[in-house]
């Protein structure tokens, strides 16, 4: 994906539907005229421009493309669980314009290597914009520091854990101590390793019925608290992703009055889904963290709202399918989300949860803050757009998912929300009549 | 509206609310679980006839698929099984393909080939006859011999059989459960049996490593002091405890356990006279039970093992019943759609 090539090429005139910036200002589109990858002009002085193309957007919302913090597009890998040519086709479908590679591939991003092999593969092979996140730690194995100079010299815009821990606290102290010098961002999912030990689901009502392992909330909340703790007296700046339980946010929202530099992020299927998911033994919902209780749910849900945390990611996590077909507690946890989170974040906004502008706040401008980016839509920006139809239904099955992993949220039910159209600085990343 | 996934009841019982596999106890109601104790009151007649069989599967095949060793679970199965004329096959897993490396999928799709009629399965990890029942061929009953922590649902049944022939009716029955509920599927499906038939209290009596979160929310009380337990009881029933939870922190010894939480004769006299003693076996003596309390008179441990052959034979003869019917249900329909 050179900047040259997307600068080049035709213009496109976006006419009808409406406008909602990532801080969910809603405006009608009178026209949005994009030339050179940029946002060329807006309104009347839009309306009555030239252009080569034209895309009518009516019944449709135009945001600024939807920025993810966290997945996985499973390359470097074997490749049975997907590729970036596969998942960030998928991603582009979502209405996804960037996303956040986690660290956790075969082998682990650790070296300049695999950094240039990642964004190699993504200049060949991705509609969309790759921004690699380094590992904390050598082969995010919780013992030595990783090049973190050098992975950011090559292109990584964050370190974190990945799903893996950090058992010892020392180690963490000193990572974020040399984070800090260079003013990196580490991207950290929180949870006590010997706390969880080897549960799999949430520790509450369906464990105990179900005679599941339990996952206790105290396995991230302890971790939220170290690590809330040591990035006060480090200084560096903390993103505490994937986060589950209510007792979280109220802990990143105490730490913030404190002046303590923390964001946050949770997954968009925390926001629906609840423990009982699991009352069937359903082992897409084998995720980690677990979907934990309603209470917990309506907290993260509050969060998301309250601006405690900033952004809603996907976790896409593709597997083949025979790591999902087995008893639950053998199936590999996580499920292949990033073409639904939209029509997710569309559910929640039509049960009353959510604001249309917070879901979009959350999507874009958001997490785009979170590592220095803008996500907005106004004269000069780069032309990073999602067009999609709240109105219009599409049903994920075998044939209309587009990721390596089948093991969607929801399958064989119709789904609110349609994307219609993506935009890479002015680039077709996916269009859908 | 995006709704959380169903209970798993669909799976386990036909359109007319028949078994059609046996997986767990949650979601069957009063009158099937009184259905399945009565249908086994009859099977009791059989097991004291000289020849000790009934043609009810006569021509099927059983195949009793142990991915995790029983030695007694396993027998009275087979034994079950036999005295309904199935052919049975016994397949110990874990020893031979798992160990392999072989998925649980692969194996069932090479069991599927040789035309089984049901599979009982026992597994260490729970939902495993769940899994088995969503990917077999339709037609196959699958028995739940004990998965994992979460359900031992034909233990439970012959448990019930064994309090309802001492004790008549569930109706204002008060029973302990004393031990490891944490890692006791046996114990999930007692409590939900003793619910569903209308037991008046059902109090656990364990220390707190041995429960499981919010267990209260599976319908009972906790009491931790065993004095104050078994009190009244007409009904106590003794967890096996295993020796490995002394490493996992959860006890501290046995001696302390025994003393605290052991069924002596000294805390039996505390329950009600005509209280009566049960076990799933096999009995830890001096862990959990004393010897005495073990082989004395009000313990009902060994009606326990004669009743499991009666209540497994009920739970094959009513889900393959239930297979039955419903294949020739939607045989008539198809006949019926020919011909409209």
């Amino acid at each position: 994906m050179s900047g040259n090539e997307r600068s080049s090429g035709v213009s496109l005139k976006i006419t009808g539907g409406q406008l909602l910036d990532g801080h969910g200002v809603e405006t009608s589109n009178i026209a949005l005229l994009i030339r050179g990858g940029r946002i060329a002009a807006t309104g009347e002085a839009a309306r009555h421009a030239e252009a080569d193309q034209t895309f009518n957007a009516d019944g449709c919302f135009i945001t600024p493309g939807f920025v993810d913090l966290y997945c996985n597009l499973r390359e470097p890998g074997n490749g049975q669980k997907g590729n970036i040519a596969s998942e960030t086709r998928a991603a582009a479908k979502g209405g996804f314009t960037t996303v956040c590679a986690s660290p956790e591939t075969s082998p682990v991003n650790d070296s300049r290597a695999v950094t240039h092999l990642i964004r190699d593969a993504a200049v060949t092979d991705s509609p969309i914009r790759v921004l690699p996140v380094g590992a904390l730690t050598r082969g995010l194995e919780g013992e030595m520091l990783s090049d973190m100079a050098g992975l950011t010299a090559a292109g990584c815009i964050a370190v974190g854990n990945g799903s893996r821990g950090v058992r010892n606290a020392r180690i963490l102290r000193r990572c974020m101590a040399y984070a800090q010098t260079f003013g990196l961002t580490i991207m950290f999912r929180p949870e006590n390793q010997s706390l969880a030990a080897d549960g799999y689901a949430h520790d509450g009502l369906v464990t105990s019925r179900l005679g599941l392992l339990g996952i206790p909330e105290v396995a991230e909340t302890a971790s939220v608290m170290e690590m809330l703790l040591l990035a006060e007296e480090t200084g560096v700046r903390l993103h505490l992703s994937q986060l589950s339980c209510g007792r979280s946010v109220e802990m990143i929202a105490d730490a913030r009055r404190r002046g303590i530099a923390v964001t946050a992020d949770v997954a968009m299927h925390q926001l629906v889904f609840t423990e009982d998911a699991l009352a069937g033994f359903d082992s897409r919902f084998h995720l980690r963290p677990p979907l934990r209780s309603e209470a917990d749910r309506k907290a993260l849900v509050a969060g998301v709202r309250e601006g405690v945390i900033d952004a809603i990611v996907s976790q896409h996590l593709p597997h083949d399918s025979a790591a999902k077909q087995a008893p639950l507690p053998a199936t590999e946890p996580g499920l292949s989300s990033i073409e639904s989170v939209l029509s997710l974040g569309l559910s929640l906004v039509k049960r009353g949860e959510l604001a249309l502008s917070d879901l979009v706040r959350g999507l874009t401008s958001g997490p785009a803050s979170v590592i220095g980016r803008v996500a907005s839509i106004g004269h000069d920006d780069i032309a990073d757009l999602c067009v999609f139809d709240p109105k219009a239904h599409w049903t994920p099955d075998d044939q209309s998912l587009i990721s390596a992993g089948r093991h969607a949220p929801v399958i064989g039910q119709a789904l609110a929300g349609v994307v219609r159209l993506t935009l890479v600085e002015g680039q077709e990343a996916w269009v859908s009549a | 509206m995006i709704a959380n996934a169903a209970s798993p009841n669909h799976l386990q019982l036909t359109r007319d609310g028949q078994l059609r596999h046996f997986l767990t106890l949650d979601g069957l109601g009063r009158d099937l679980l009184t259905d399945i104790l009565d249908t086994a009151d009859s099977f009791i007649e059989v097991g004291e006839r000289r020849i000790k069989k009934v043609p009810l599967l006569r021509g099927r095949t059983v195949v009793n698929l142990f991915f995790e060793s029983s030695t007694r679970t396993r027998s009275t199965f087979e034994l079950a099984a036999k005295r309904l004329s199935a052919d049975v096959l016994n397949l110990d897993i874990n020893t031979s393909a798992t160990s392999k490396g072989e998925s649980l999928s692969d194996t069932l799709l090479n069991l599927e080939a040789m035309a089984s009629d049901m599979f009982v399965v026992r597994h260490a990890q729970s939902g495993a006859p769940h899994f088995i029942a969503e990917s077999v061929t339709p037609g196959v009953a699958i028995i739940n011999a004990g998965d994992g922590r979460h359900a031992h649902p034909t233990q439970a049944m012959l448990d019930m059989l064994t309090i309802r022939q001492h004790k008549g009716a569930f109706e204002g029955l008060k029973v302990a459960i004393v031990g490891d509920v944490l890692h006791s599927r046996v114990a999930r499906s007692q409590i939900r049996a003793l619910n569903e038939l209308g037991a008046e209290q059902i109090r656990i009596i364990a220390p707190g490593t041995l429960l499981p979160r919010d267990v209260e929310s599976l319908g009972c009380t906790v009491e931790y002091d065993m004095a104050r337990g078994m009190k009244d009881l007409d009904v106590v029933i003794m967890l096996r405890l295993q020796k490995e939870r002394m490493e996992g922190a959860l006890l501290p010894s046995e001696r302390e356990f025994y003393r605290l939480y052991g069924l002596s004769q000294d805390k039996l006299a505390l329950a009600h006279p005509e209280c009566i003693v049960m076990h799933p076996g096999p009995i830890n003596r001096g862990v959990e039970i004393e010897s005495s309390v073990a082989d004395g008179p009000q313990s009902v441990i060994l009606n326990q093992v004669t009743n499991g052959i009666a209540i497994r034979m009920a739970v094959m003869s009513m889900a393959m019943g239930g297979q039955v019917a419903e294949r020739q249900q939607k045989l008539t329909e198809l006949t019926e759609r020919g011909q409209a």
